[in-house]
């Protein structure tokens, strides 16, 4: 078991705001642990400084023994580290196909003249990022929508197209931020099942943002809690439903008046 | 079949263009030959804006003045020595320029590549903004070139502009460069580097976040279009054989950005559609700026009055079409017989007393 990322005493302020304070943890890999806190709590301000989207103001994140903290969020992805949205960010221009091959763009060697002449060097690289995006759509059951616009598919294909594109730039650790937002129970439960198909098949690590406690009680055999930027707890789904200050940051204190 | 059915399509429509083209250049008088010209060059100026805008989404308005850049550049490496010394009365042209003269494909590659660089070097900075700040930042820098070429005297003769610029351009030139920015933009923004930059336009959190590199993409993609851009302005330079600085004049890039809105944004025919409507209605509409007759009334002439009947069809298009002409679909022979076949169909029906609108 070998540590993939590592979150080091992780602060980061806006202002006189701090949305993460002195956070710390490290993922191994293969793993798939959920981040779960009440509304407000940080768990996006964690993603997006290790996606590159801010910066961290204190503390480093170490990906695979090399300090990535400040570097470019495309820099990240070319290091391994994909990511899904809160919001559904689809590029509505493109069709699902297209949109899961912009994931692939980054491997591309060619340059901008050999694609605008056709040159043999990238026509074989365009035909190979057609292929193998297509394998990936029919692996996630997403092939008969690849020429379909994004914004056409109902809300939980979206979802998947989502984790489909984050897939194409065949990242080492995927980041999946609230992938049940706005689902049904059952959809939700669907959802989890996907997500643990992803696990076992592409041989990678999941780290994923959860609202809701009962959606990641299932398949997280490890569960971080987080409350006003601050790790209050850590273990599996049992610990977790039984700490004090877990069902404190929930429900609020018990008052004993 | 098919793709054979298009292919042979094509060749023809290009044979028939070039003949046509060649018609044209021998028989029509040099008015008409001079709208046609400036309907291809007015295209550049659309598709160019067309690839950074509909695709790539960066709201530059630095066209008038890249096309400025292009424009000098060609006028003063074409004009001939005698005809410098001439135009630079006031004050000498600095020394290297003064006895050179280069032919005109040189002069527009030159031109293209040095308005190119320099745009570039204003993007480094503007492109980190975004959406109104870009535009506002580009219209600045726009205005700075214009008025540094009412300023360096020795370099642009100033004010007075250049006058006697050899008159290279004809349909060939013009239609030619056309083609080859048209074939080169369209071959981009369908390979995976268009894709990226059309992810970059769509959402540009989401196209980082799959490791496309923002400043690169939107670097190259102005790079290629102010290449163009400044051709196209050395395609003017030496078909007005005049030019000052009031030539680009910031209503340029307005012009622009309504004719590419006008054709729809995302799309190459549309934008040279709406060029060359733009270019010959705007010369047509030129009676109305005189003063006209209609029964027992007469209208004085009101200068400006063709931007007006032009402002009132962008209004037009822009109520009954909001993605303009075009919208983002592009010509192709699939979908001319598809027109065709939906409108013998709609025909067919019409006679037995169906309408289908």
């Amino acid at each position: 078991m070998t540590t993939l990322l590592e979150v080091k005493d992780l602060t980061k302020r806006f202002g006189g705001l701090t949305a993460v304070n002195h956070f710390s943890t490290q993922l191994v890999e293969g793993e798939l642990c959920a981040l779960i806190g009440p509304n407000g709590s940080g768990k996006t301000t964690i993603f997006n400084v290790i996606t590159g989207i801010y910066e961290p103001t204190e503390g480093n994140i170490i990906f695979q023994g090399e300090d990535i903290s400040g570097k470019r969020p495309d820099q990240i992805t070319k290091k391994g580290i994909a990511r899904t949205f809160q919001n559904i960010r689809l590029f509505k221009g493109l069709n699902v196909l297209e949109n899961v091959i912009v994931g692939k763009h980054l491997r591309l060697a060619s340059d901008p003249a050999s694609a605008i002449l056709h040159l043999p060097n990238y026509l074989k690289e365009e035909s190979k990022m057609r292929s193998s995006g297509m394998t990936l759509l029919e692996s996630l059951g997403l092939d008969r929508f690849a020429e379909d616009e994004p914004t056409s598919l109902p809300y939980g294909l979206q979802r998947k197209l989502e984790i489909a594109r984050a897939l194409a730039t065949e990242p080492r650790l995927l980041l999946l931020d609230e992938p049940a937002a706005g689902m049904s129970p059952s959809d939700a439960e669907e959802l989890m099942a996907f997500i643990q198909h992803i696990l076992d098949s592409f041989n990678l690590t999941i780290f994923l943002i959860e609202h809701q406690m009962r959606v990641v009680m299932g398949i997280c055999p490890r569960i971080i809690v987080i409350d006003h930027g601050e790790k209050i707890a850590e273990g599996n789904p049992e610990q977790i439903q039984n700490d004090d200050r877990v069902i404190e940051a929930y429900l609020g204190v018990v008052d004993h008046a | 079949m098919k793709m054979k059915r298009n292919t042979i399509l094509t060749i023809i429509a290009l044979l028939v263009i070039i003949v046509l083209l060649f018609l044209a250049e021998k028989s029509l008088n040099p008015y008409y030959k001079r709208i046609l010209n400036l309907c291809a060059i007015y295209s550049i100026f659309s598709v160019t804006f067309n690839l950074i805008f509909g695709y790539t989404g960066q709201f530059s308005l630095g066209h008038a003045g890249f096309a400025a850049i292009g424009a000098y550049i060609a006028a003063l490496l074409t004009l001939s020595p005698a005809q410098k010394a001439v135009n630079f009365f006031l004050k000498p042209i600095i020394s290297p320029l003064a006895n050179v003269e280069f032919p005109f494909l040189f002069a527009l590659i030159v031109g293209g590549l040095l308005t190119a660089v320099l745009s570039m070097l204003i993007a480094w900075p503007a492109l980190r903004l975004r959406g109104d700040y870009l535009a506002i930042a580009t219209l600045g820098f726009s205005e700075i070139i214009r008025s540094l070429m009412v300023n360096m005297q020795s370099l642009t003769n100033g004010a007075l502009g250049l006058k006697g610029i050899p008159g290279y351009t004809n349909l060939f030139w013009s239609w030619g460069c056309l083609a080859v920015c048209i074939f080169i933009i369209k071959r981009l923004v369908d390979s995976s580097y268009g894709r990226a930059i059309s992810a970059v336009r769509d959402d540009e959190v989401a196209a980082e976040a799959l490791g496309v590199n923002l400043f690169k993409h939107k670097m190259m993609a102005f790079g290629v279009s102010s290449f163009f851009v400044g051709v196209a302005g050395g395609l003017m330079a030496n078909l007005i054989s005049t030019i000052d600085p009031k030539v680009f004049l910031f209503t340029l890039t307005y012009q622009i950005v309504g004719v590419t809105v006008m054709g729809g944004m995302g799309s190459l025919t549309g934008s040279v559609i709406s060029a060359s409507l733009y270019t010959i209605f705007l010369e047509a509409l030129r009676p109305l700026e005189s003063q006209f007759t209609i029964g027992s009334l007469t209208v004085p002439g009101i200068p400006g009055m063709r931007m007006v009947i032009f402002s009132v069809l962008l209004l037009m298009v822009i109520l009954f079409s909001r993605k303009g002409l075009m919208g983002n679909t592009e010509f192709s022979w699939d979908g001319l017989f598809r027109l065709f076949n939906r409108l013998r169909s709609k025909k067919g029906e019409g006679s037995t007393g169906g309408d289908e609108s």
